[in-house]
């Protein structure tokens, strides 16, 4: 009994301090604030279609990689604080092979128009070959003679062949001038990768046509008059002074090495979000008193012990949104979570000592991102939190029926409802982790985050928390009125099944 | 129990608001949100007083999207639903919005969605429907396939199923007569709240699934099947209630607390777990008794 009530202490003064952790850090500059989703901070998102079809399949990741830090780059310029740029991709569920995104966050910036430009207007720059004799074959067809201007006729472009040299291989640009016209150029230099594929090119094509291209407009198309090995090159066309300076300015920036479409903007107002917030944490308060009550009224003394839980279940929820969570820290504690159920409650502290381990190596969780929809999923856990609790104490009130001692009742009880609360837990963990991994807007991820470490949570007060609780404040004499308190409802309970 | 006494009644109730469902969705249909069908969301909010009237903004958006909706949202607010617009059409939106600079604006919210992302969101939301369901009966198969006497597992998993498909069935059907006259869309959030009734209604008919396998292994006398699952239910029945009743508070209290953007989503819940309460009580177990009565008359007519 001591040795009940003295865990029972600790665990409420760890959840106090717990608390007092959710409640410090809820200043915005706080580092363990919550992590607010655009449609509660406002801000704008958007996703970009990639278009790799031009880059061999062993560079894509590669490109995509270079294609983030580009556009992050450029959104940094833009002074967003705390931008969010990321690739996804997705082979197995799209038709038509792979398809990659770029996904762009903004928060706060609800006037998008000049960051979409800013995004976008980076100019794709590629290098394409025309070989000497096709070059002579079109000045010499009727083609050309009927064309006023060569350089826009697609019959003529068409005849460039991609060599794979890009603007991803360019590493600087300068302004420059060109030494015998004096008219501006632009200046190149090639990554190590750029200089070898160059010289690799130049050497095999000398005579032929090197054709640069931005944005899929021809620049000018050079004749190829010796392989050039030190992998520098010049853009030379007839430009203004101040063209070749944001042509530097943008390929510096970084010249996109595949070309993007936005496919969806979203832009949401700071005071949709707001409305969301308040909204939520109302709910959230309402819908915790008056289940408080409810418990309070039908479950009487262990009704008590349910609200307490799910007072410690709400606490420890938030704490987790703020530190963090990673799919695999999850699936482990989930683990030992069932352990603690089959086989000792002491399991239920090894998964919250490991999840203070892992809290403590910075990287390896990322705080959960509140939503709108995963503030609803809170409360919702909520409100199914209190099951397995349910559980337990009609099975404890059967027991009592059969006219099992209390404290016999109560161990009966926690063993005897666990497998119905396994059972019940995996399929929403099954529902859970489907719409986490499949899910395909921040919207239904979000929510499925929120949902899954929400019934891990309630499976731990449930078993570890609330037990503990029960023991702790189990009435030691038996007698009509202690079997009255830790009895339930308003109907007698019938003796049923072969007692 | 009067559950497995009276159960034909119950499947007829059941049968009775399935049908109309399906008779609703196969008439109207699911109104796609834009999550599905690409396209664009405004909500826009205009100064106090200032809102113009509908028809005239109608009128204005006309040259861009000729078939834009726009509807009233509380005292000063529009929600435009129209095409899929460009980065360079949005201004041309906006300013027609204002009715050329007429009105002072505030954009509350701008959606504009592709429809090659549309595509794909609904892809995922048929993957993970599948997924969930697949998942979920091969679960039930597992967990209960050590039962097999008098009916065997598998026909536990196809109990769950017809439960599963009637908490599905309902609440699309209820969204579908909204849509018809209330303009209710369905979106990847609607998809969600299913999948999360889904998982709901499987956790609460397994809880008698559970309780039946329990006295099943128990019961040393040999009672009829129909009075064992009987048994069942009414020890289960007042733990199914009292969560589904907890569950329901939460999410009534959210509905009327929670914020515009969540009310469909809280509504969808709220009809699918009141549905999967429902059907696991009063069709799921029954249906095992059910299954088992045909069982025995085919065993019967055989011999």
């Amino acid at each position: 009994m001591l040795k009940h009530r003295a865990r029972a202490v600790f665990i409420i003064v760890i959840a106090a301090v717990i608390g007092y952790f959710v409640y410090a850090t809820n200043q915005t500059d706080s580092t363990h604030a919550f992590h607010l989703g655009l449609d509660l901070s406002g801000g704008t998102h958007l996703v970009y279609k990639a278009d790799v079809s031009k880059v061999a399949a062993a560079d894509v990741s590669d490109a995509m990689t270079s294609l983030r830090d580009l556009v992050e780059r450029r959104v940094n310029i833009f002074g967003v604080s705390e931008p969010l740029v990321q690739t996804e991709r997705n082979a197995a569920l799209s038709s038509a092979g792979s398809e990659y995104k770029l996904i762009v966050e903004l928060p706060g910036v609800t006037n998008v128009d000049e960051a979409v430009k800013s995004i976008g207007a980076t100019p794709l720059l590629e290098f394409k070959l025309l070989t000497a004799k096709e070059m002579s074959a079109y000045a010499s067809s009727s083609q050309a003679t009927a064309t006023a201007d060569v350089e826009k006729d697609p019959v003529y472009l068409a005849l460039f062949k991609e060599t794979g040299l890009t603007g991803r291989m360019v590493s600087k640009a300068s302004v420059e001038f060109n030494q015998t016209t004096n008219q501006p150029v632009v200046g190149l230099t090639f990554t190590s990768d750029g200089r070898d594929l160059f010289a690799t090119i130049t050497k095999a094509h000398i005579g032929d046509y090197l054709g640069i291209f931005l944005d899929g407009k021809l620049e000018s198309s050079p004749v190829i008059r010796d392989a050039i090995l030190d992998g520098k090159g010049q853009i030379s066309g007839t430009f203004t002074v101040e063209e070749v300076q944001s042509l530097v300015r943008s390929l510096n920036f970084g010249a996109l090495p595949v070309p993007i479409y936005l496919i969806s903007s979203q832009t949401i107002g700071p005071s949709l979000g707001q409305e969301a917030v308040n909204g939520g944490i109302k709910a959230g308060i309402v819908a915790f008193i008056v289940i408080a009550l409810f418990l309070i009224i039908w479950y009487r003394l262990p009704g008590l012990v349910a609200t307490i839980a799910l007072a410690i279940y709400v606490t420890l929820s938030l704490a987790i949104f703020k530190l963090g969570v990673s799919p695999l820290v999850i699936i482990f504690c989930i683990v030992l979570i069932f352990m603690a159920m089959r086989y000792h409650w002491a399991w239920g502290a090894a998964a919250i000592i490991f999840y203070t381990l892992m809290a403590m190596i910075p990287g390896v969780l990322s705080p959960v991102t509140l939503t709108a929809a995963g503030i609803a999923g809170f409360i919702l856990s909520i409100g199914m939190a209190v099951d397995a609790n349910i559980l337990i104490f009609e099975r404890m009130k059967e027991e009592l029926v059969r006219g099992r001692s209390i404290s016999d009742a109560m161990h009966e009880g926690f063993a005897r409802a666990w497998t119905s609360i396994r059972d019940s837990n995996i399929s929403s963990f099954i529902t859970g982790f489907v719409l986490y991994f499949v899910g395909s807007t921040s919207t239904v991820t979000g929510f499925a985050l929120v949902f899954v470490v929400g019934v891990m949570v309630s499976m731990f007060t449930a078993i570890t928390v609330s037990r503990l609780l029960l023991y702790a404040i189990a009435p030691a004499h038996d007698n009509k009125f202690t079997r009255f308190i830790v009895s339930n409802g308003f109907r007698k309970g019938k003796e049923t099944l072969n007692s | 129990m009067f559950v497995i006494k009276y159960r034909k009644l119950f499947y007829s109730i059941s049968v009775i608001l399935m049908s109309a469902s399906l008779v609703a969705l196969f008439v109207w249909g699911l109104k796609p949100g834009i999550d599905f069908s690409g396209g664009s969301l405004i909500e826009i909010s205009y100064n106090e007083g200032q809102r113009p009237q509908i028809s005239d903004v109608i009128s204005s958006l006309e040259s861009i999207d000729p078939a834009a909706s726009v509807r009233v949202s509380g005292n000063n607010d529009f929600i435009i639903r129209m095409k899929d617009v460009s980065q360079v059409e949005k201004a041309a939106v906006m300013s027609a919005l204002s009715l050329n600079g007429a009105a002072s604006t505030t954009v509350k919210a701008f959606d504009s969605i592709g429809p090659v992302l549309g595509e794909e969101a609904l892809r995922k939301a048929y993957i993970s429907i599948l997924l969930v369901i697949i998942g979920i009966v091969l679960f039930i198969t597992f967990a209960f396939r050590k039962v097999s006497e008098p009916v065997s597992s598998w026909k536990y998993g196809l109990t769950a199923i017809i439960a599963l498909i009637h908490d599905v069935v309902i609440p699309a059907g209820v969204f579908s007569v909204l849509g018809h006259y209330a303009g209710y869309e369905v979106d990847t959030l609607f998809v969600t709240a299913l999948l999360v009734v889904l998982g709901f209604s499987v956790h609460d008919t397994i809880v008698v699934f559970d309780r039946v396998r329990e006295n099943l292994k128990n019961s040393s006398s040999i009672k009829p099947f129909g009075e064992v699952v009987g048994e069942s239910i009414s020890q289960t029945f007042t733990r199914s209630i009292n969560t589904s009743m907890t569950t329901l508070i939460a999410l009534v209290v959210l509905y009327l607390l929670g914020g515009s953007s969540t009310e469909h989503f809280t509504l969808v819940l709220i009809i699918g777990i009141a549905v999967g309460t429902y059907s696991s009580i009063f069709i799921g177990s029954p249906l095992l008794v059910t299954l088992e009565r045909w069982q025995a008359r085919k065993s019967e007519k055989k011999s």
